[in-house]
């Protein structure tokens, strides 16, 4: 049932679209890696929604330092999986550091898929120049290895929310728009778009009505895959110490700040990588299986 | 294929020119800040702008650019600003380390992936199919950063095996290389495993596959003649693409273990705004990525006939 619950935050246009939408949500029931996966994502989103009910204590209040995991606080409370170096709980931070992620990650990929879209819609449409340009330059940006565009972009702009937004949007793009690119060149051929040219609909209105939502298929799959790559991403560049400034939790960042004494405390650092690592990992079974399960109708 | 060859080849050196533009305009739009970092903050107004037009900085842009890429093109790299040595200088023995790392990592990971996603495609739905497939997918689900820092727990601080950082400073020595390794191949293979194993599956089920076994040959043969051939075309360029992810993959490991490579120096360059070891970094890293995709695509059109005659 929980795969259910989860299609109803994308508002669909139509009503059809809509049962569509969950009609392959439900056929996700029969692939049991993308049920879990779905379930691991819906248990982060839960977390995130009702941190400030379920965190124990405040995820930037300095406690008890050290402290191993099911200490308890003299001023009541348990530190279930210990304290920082700083003396902050680690659980609460982990629950408000599931905000940061699920903050950024989906608006990061959300603007990705806005110019991706948008260019591949131009590029596979109106083919001719616009796809020549548009093609070499995001060619042009594949062919940097992905870290290093990353570094020298916030070397550059230097680290901030804003600024991790604008490096993941202007690397993730291009490789979007190839996928857009290709499906639009299959699908601007069809009958119904050479009816709505008949009609003398306008370019845009053929590109966003007509193609877009017959190539979502394929770019929902993706969008899950490209999650998971933005969520590492964000924990890279917080394990980079390029990441989001402190002392907001970010599970990348708490990782860093905490692994130099992962000798004496493996706790510290444990279970961010735990929490990180299951996200990451709901987002690909999700993706696997909604790609299994569109591959068998 | 010498239309092609001379094409992908032209591609590369436009892709390599546009590439330095950019790095040029990016990273150097800003003279003032430059004498800064190398005169120090309390350094005069005066001392600054001296700097700058004994550098050339006042020069026209398109002259400016023209001399970077003159000299780049010799191995004249600039000085590191922080190091205080010409980049090549430092940029050459890090670039040697990272490609040990490397062939270690493809050396081990090559084999490993290929003979499981073999394995798995070879009987697609079988259980080894499906604890390979959830297995990669789990392996890639840990990003680096987390697979670093759980490794060096186990091995480092728990069974005390292995050394936990890897900077060499007493000559070459292959325990300090195991985790790094580790780390880079765990990352990577369950990729390729997934990717030979779609390649694998989707021989299998192809007509001439089928005729082999109907025609009685040992499964056996129909596997190691008939089914391996076509279906390590697809992995090749995977595994050439893979480099790419590697130059991502090197600098999380680089910088985690301390091991002085090419990564490691390019992460450093950009927290102390090194701005020649950064673009000839970045060069470095876009020229790897640009070559290993060229050799890609011409091996592929070479290796599959389908696309070489049409």
């Amino acid at each position: 049932m929980s795969n259910i619950v989860e299609t109803v935050t994308p508002a669909p246009t139509t009503g059809a679209a809509f049962m569509r939408a969950i009609k392959s949500f439900a056929l996700l029931r029969e692939s049991i890696p993308g049920m879990i996966g779905a379930g691991l994502v819906l248990f982060w989103v839960i977390v995130a929604i009702l941190a400030p009910l379920i965190a124990p204590f405040d995820p930037l209040a300095i406690l008890q330092p050290m402290a191993k995991p099911g200490t308890d606080f003299a001023q009541g409370g348990t530190f279930w999986l210990g304290t920082d170096h700083l003396g902050r709980d680690i659980l609460s931070r982990i629950i408000y550091g599931s905000q940061t992620v699920l903050f950024y990650a989906p608006l990061a990929t959300l603007c990705a898929y806005t110019f991706g879209i948008l260019m591949g819609l131009a590029a596979g449409y109106h083919l001719g120049w616009w796809d020549i340009i548009l093609s070499r330059v995001s060619d042009i940006i594949l062919s940097f290895p992905v870290l290093v565009l990353y570094i020298i972009i916030i070397a550059t702009i230097g680290s901030s929310g804003v600024n991790i937004i604008i490096a993941i949007t202007f690397a993730s793009a291009p490789g979007i728009m190839r996928i857009v690119r290709g499906l639009v060149l299959d699908l601007r051929n069809r009958d119904y778009v050479a009816a709505a040219q008949t009609r003398g609909e306008s370019a845009m209105y053929i590109m966003l009505v007509e193609i877009l939502p017959n190539a979502r298929g394929p770019l929902i799959v993706d969008a899950c895959l490209r999650l998971g790559y933005v969520i590492i991403t964000i924990g890279v560049l917080g394990f980079l110490g390029l990441g989001l400034p402190p002392p907001d939790p970010d599970w990348g960042g708490m990782i860093n700040e905490t692994r130099k004494m992962a000798m004496f405390f493996p706790h510290m650092t444990v279970f961010p990588v735990i929490a990180i690592s299951s996200l990451i990992l709901g987002f690909n079974l999700l993706a696997d299986g909604l790609r299994e399960v569109s591959l068998r109708d | 294929m010498l239309i092609l060859i001379s094409k992908r080849i032209g591609f590369m050196i436009l892709t390599m020119l546009v590439v330095s533009v950019v790095l040029f305009l990016l990273l150097e739009y800003s003279p003032g800040s430059v004498a800064v970092k190398v005169l120090g903050p309390y350094s005069s107004e005066e001392a600054r702008q001296l700097w700058l037009e004994r550098h050339g900085y006042f020069e026209p842009l398109w002259y400016r650019y023209g001399t970077w890429l003159g000299n780049f093109m010799v191995g004249d790299f600039g000085d590191s600003v922080r190091f205080r040595v010409p980049v090549s200088e430092v940029l050459w023995p890090r670039l040697w380390n990272t490609a040990i790392l490397g062939f270690w990592t493809f050396a081990i990971m090559i084999p490993l992936s290929l003979i499981l996603g073999v394995l798995a495609g070879m009987r697609e739905g079988s259980r080894l199919d499906r604890i390979i497939s959830v297995g990669s997918i789990i392996t890639t689900s840990v990003p680096e950063f987390a697979s670093t820092v759980l490794l060096s727990a186990i091995f480092v601080y728990g069974l005390k095996w292995l050394p936990g950082t890897s900077s060499m400073t007493s000559g070459f020595d292959v325990m300090q290389l195991i985790l790094p390794v580790m780390v880079l191949i765990i990352y990577d293979f369950g990729y390729v495993a997934r990717m030979t194993r779609a390649s694998m599956a989707e021989v299998m089920t192809s007509h001439y596959i089928r005729t082999a076994i109907l025609k009685g040959l040992p499964y056996r043969q129909v596997i190691m003649k008939h089914a391996l051939r076509n279906a390590l075309i697809a992995p090749f360029t995977v595994i050439m693409l893979q480099i790419n992810w590697l130059l991502s993959g090197v600098i999380v490991v680089e910088f985690f273990f301390a091991y002085k490579g090419f990564g490691a120096l390019l992460l450093e360059a950009s927290l102390n705004q090194d701005l020649y070891v950064i673009e000839a970094c970045a060069m470095v890293a876009v020229f790897v990525a640009v070559t290993s995709q060229t050799i890609a695509d011409i091996g592929y059109t070479y290796l599959n006939p389908r696309i070489r005659f049409t």
